[in-house]
C-alpha cells in the first residue's frame, strides 16, 4: 500500500472565472479505497474528472505510475469510470454493453464471452446477457455499469456518486457489495460522494474537501474522531462546535467551565475551537457533572434519543440511550479524550490546513 | 355525452384537414375531365402519367433533388448540432436563433435573395443552384429536429465510451448516433418533404429546361389543369404518408426487435 499510483501535483481548475480547485496536492496509493468527500461544488467531481481525463487542469500535473498523463485523452488511460447516472448504452444489450471496451481492445470472441460471464457473476447478475438496460432496475443498471468498467481490468476504478440515485436500503447493500468487489479485484478505488456515512463505511482513506481545498486527509476514524477544523467536524456527523480557551496543556475552558482534555501544544490562554460529539456527552444528575443545563427538546431517533440541552447560552446536541424528559435540570460530563481541540481559523478565508495523516 | 362531443369534434377536424386531399384523390379516378361531375372510375390518368415523358422526367428530378438535398442537409445539420453541443449556452442560443430565421423568412425573400446571390457569383442556374438552395432551407429543419434530442441525451454515455477506450469518432458513431437516429431520420424526412413540395424557391433558382414536379405543375396549370396532375399529386401524397408512418413507428419497432 505504499506506492504512489496516482499523484496530483498543484492542480488548479476554474470554470468561467469560478475557481473550483486551488493548488490541490493529493496522491493515491495502490490498492487503496480513497473517498473524496464534500458538499456539492467542493471540487470532488472535478478532481475525479481530471483523473479520468475528461477535464484538463489549468495548472499542475497528473502523474500515473510516475508518468505525466495530464494531457492524455481518456481513451488512452488505464482507469475506468462508473458514472453517476450509469451511462449504459441504451441501444445495446447488457452483453454488448460489457463487451464494448473489450471489442475495442480486439479481444477474441471466446475471451469476451468468458469475461462477460465472469463479470456478471461478480455483480450477481448471471444470465442477464440478452436483457436491455431499460428493463433493469436502477440498482441492477449500476451493477452492470460496474461490470462494464471492471472487465477492462483497469488499475483504478473511478466511481462518481454511483449510489446517489438508489434508495437507502439498496445503497447500504451496494456499499457492502463494493467493499467485497474491491477486495476480490485488488485494485484501487477512487470514490466520490457527499454522503459521510458512505465514506466512513467503505473507505481506507477519506479526503474531505470544501471550496476547492482539501480540508483533511485521514482514515475514517481520524476524520471522525480528530477533525482538523470546524468544517470537517460539522460535515462528518453531528457535532457540538464551540469556542474555548486553552488554559494550558490538557486543560480547556468552555463557557466559563474548565474541562480536562488530552490535547497539547496549543499554547497558554489561546482561543481555540472545541468539538464534542453528541454521543460523547453524558447527562448526569445536577451537581455530578462539569457544567449545568436544562433539557429543552427530546426526540426519539430509534437507536437513541436526541436531546437539546441549553447550557449557559449554548445549545448542546446530546445522543443518549437514556431518556430525559423536557425541562429537567441536568449536568453535562465529558471524558477528557472525547474533547477535540482545533486551531481557530485566523481569518474568514484562511486556507484550510492540508495535512495528510496517512502513514507514508 | 362528453365523449360523443369529443369524437364529433375530432371527426370535424379530420374532415376539415383531409377533405381537400380526398377530393383530389377521388378526382384522380374520375374518367370525366370535368371537376364537377363523376364520369365513372378509371386508371386512365395514372397510365397517362407513366407515358408522359416530361412529367416522369420532372418526377425523377424531384426525387433525386429531394433525396440529395435532404441527405446532405441531414449530414450538415447533425454535424452542426454536434458542434453546438460543445458551445457555451449563450453562443448556442445565438446560433439556434440564426438558424431558425430562414424557416420564418418568407419563401419569396429567400428565393429572390438566393437568385441574386447566384447571379452575383456568376453561377449558371440549373440543378446545382436548386440543390444548393434546397440544402440551405433544409438544414434548419434538421437542426430543429435533432437539437432537442441532443439536449435530452445522457451526456455521460459519450464519456463512458471514451472511458472504455473508444476514440471520439468511434464513440460518436457507436454510441451517440444510434441514440439520435430517430431524430436524424425524422429530420431527413422533414427535409425530404420540404424539398418535395417547395415551389417558390425552386422557381427563382431553376434554370431554363429544368423542372421539378411543382414547377412543372405550375407551367401545366397555365395551359389548363390536367387530371393527370391529380393522379400525380395522389401518388405523392401517399408516398409521403407511407414515409411518415414508417418514421413514426420505427423507433418503436426497433426496440421490439432487439428484445426478442
Amino acid at each position: 500500500m505504499s506506492n504512489k499510483l496516482i499523484d496530483l501535483q498543484n492542480i488548479s481548475k476554474s470554470f468561467g472565472g469560478n475557481l473550483v480547485l486551488d493548488e490541490l496536492d493529493l496522491y493515491i496509493r495502490e490498492n487503496e479505497f480513497l473517498t473524496l468527500l464534500g458538499p456539492s461544488g467542493c471540487g470532488k467531481t472535478t478532481t475525479l474528472r481530471i483523473i479520468g481525463g475528461f477535464e484538463t487542469p489549468d495548472t499542475g500535473s497528473v502523474l500515473f505510475e510516475g508518468k505525466d498523463i495530464t494531457n492524455l485523452a481518456p481513451d488512452k488511460r488505464e482507469v475506468n469510470t462508473v458514472f453517476q447516472k450509469y451511462a449504459l448504452f441504451p441501444h445495446m444489450t447488457i452483453a454488448e454493453n460489457i463487451a464494448f471496451g473489450l471489442k475495442i481492445r480486439k479481444k477474441s470472441a471466446s475471451y469476451i464471452k468468458d469475461k462477460i460471464r465472469y463479470a456478471l457473476k461478480l455483480v450477481n447478475l448471471d444470465g442477464y446477457e440478452k436483457r436491455m438496460p431499460d428493463s433493469l432496475s436502477g440498482g441492477q443498471q449500476q451493477r452492470i455499469a460496474i461490470a462494464r468498467a471492471i472487465v477492462n481490468e483497469p488499475k483504478v476504478l473511478l466511481l462518481d456518486e454511483p449510489l446517489g440515485a438508489l434508495d437507502l436500503k439498496l445503497r447500504q447493500d451496494m456499499q457492502y457489495e463494493l467493499i467485497r468487489l474491491k477486495n476480490e479485484l485488488g485494485i484501487t478505488f477512487i470514490y466520490v460522494t457527499h454522503d459521510q456515512e458512505e465514506a466512513l463505511t467503505m473507505s481506507d482513506t477519506i479526503v474531505v474537501m470544501n471550496q476547492g481545498y482539501i480540508q483533511q486527509i485521514g482514515t475514517p476514524e481520524q476524520v471522525y474522531n480528530e477533525p482538523e477544523n470546524a468544517f470537517v467536524a460539522d460535515f462528518i456527523g453531528d457535532s457540538n462546535i464551540l469556542p474555548g480557551i486553552m488554559i494550558r496543556d490538557e486543560l480547556v475552558e468552555i463557557l466559563g467551565a474548565r474541562f480536562d482534555c488530552v490535547d497539547k501544544g496549543f499554547g497558554e490562554n489561546n482561543p481555540v475551537d472545541v468539538v464534542i460529539r453528541p454521543e460523547d456527552i453524558d447527562l448526569v444528575s445536577p451537581g455530578e457533572g462539569t457544567i449545568e443545563g436544562i433539557v429543552t427538546d427530546t426526540i426519539f431517533k430509534g437507536v437513541h434519543y436526541e436531546m437539546c440541552v441549553m447550557s449557559r447560552g449554548f445549545e448542546f446536541i446530546v445522543h443518549s440511550t437514556d431518556y430525559y424528559p423536557e425541562n429537567i435540570k441536568v449536568d453535562l460530563k465529558v471524558n477528557p479524550f472525547d474533547i477535540q481541540i482545533m486551531h481557530k481559523p485566523e481569518s474568514e478565508d484562511e486556507k484550510a490546513v492540508e495535512i495528510d495523516e496517512r502513514l507514508p | 355525452m362528453k365523449k360523443t362531443v369529443g369524437r364529433l369534434y375530432l371527426t370535424l377536424v379530420l374532415i376539415f384537414l383531409y377533405a381537400p386531399i380526398a377530393t383530389l384523390m377521388v378526382l384522380s379516378f374520375n374518367s370525366s375531365k370535368s371537376r364537377a361531375h363523376w364520369g365513372g372510375f378509371t386508371f386512365e390518368w395514372y397510365l397517362g402519367l407513366i407515358s408522359n415523358e416530361e412529367i416522369m422526367d420532372a418526377f425523377r428530378t424531384t426525387l433525386i433533388l429531394a433525396f440529395l438535398s435532404a441527405f446532405i442537409a441531414t449530414v450538415l445539420g447533425t454535424a452542426a448540432c454536434t458542434g453546438m453541443q460543445f458551445m457555451r449556452r449563450r453562443y448556442r442560443s445565438i446560433i439556434m436563433g440564426i438558424t431558425n430565421i430562414p424557416m420564418l423568412n418568407a419563401d419569396i425573400v429567400t428565393g429572390v435573395s438566393l437568385m441574386l446571390l447566384f447571379i452575383a457569383a456568376r453561377v449558371s442556374m440549373g440543378f446545382t443552384t436548386v440543390l444548393l438552395s434546397h440544402i440551405t432551407f433544409n438544414i434548419p429543419y434538421v437542426i430543429l429536429s435533432v437539437m432537442p434530442r441532443y439536449r435530452e441525451l445522457n451526456k455521460s454515455t459519450y464519456e463512458a465510451a471514451l472511458d472504455l477506450g473508444a476514440g471520439p469518432v468511434y464513440a460518436f458513431f457507436k454510441v451517440v448516433l444510434p441514440d439520435l437516429m430517430g431524430a436524424v431520420l425524422s429530420g431527413f424526412l422533414m427535409s425530404f418533404t420540404m424539398s418535395l413540395d417547395d415551389f417558390i424557391i425552386t422557381h427563382f433558382t431553376q434554370g431554363p429546361g429544368f423542372d421539378t414536379l411543382s414547377t412543372k405543375i405550375y407551367s401545366e396549370v397555365k395551359k389548363g389543369i390536367n387530371p393527370e396532375i391529380y393522379a400525380l399529386s395522389t401518388i405523392m401524397f401517399l408516398a409521403v404518408l407511407i414515409l411518415l408512418f414508417f418514421v413514426n413507428y420505427r423507433p418503436h419497432l426497433d426496440k421490439e426487435n432487439v428484445k426478442k
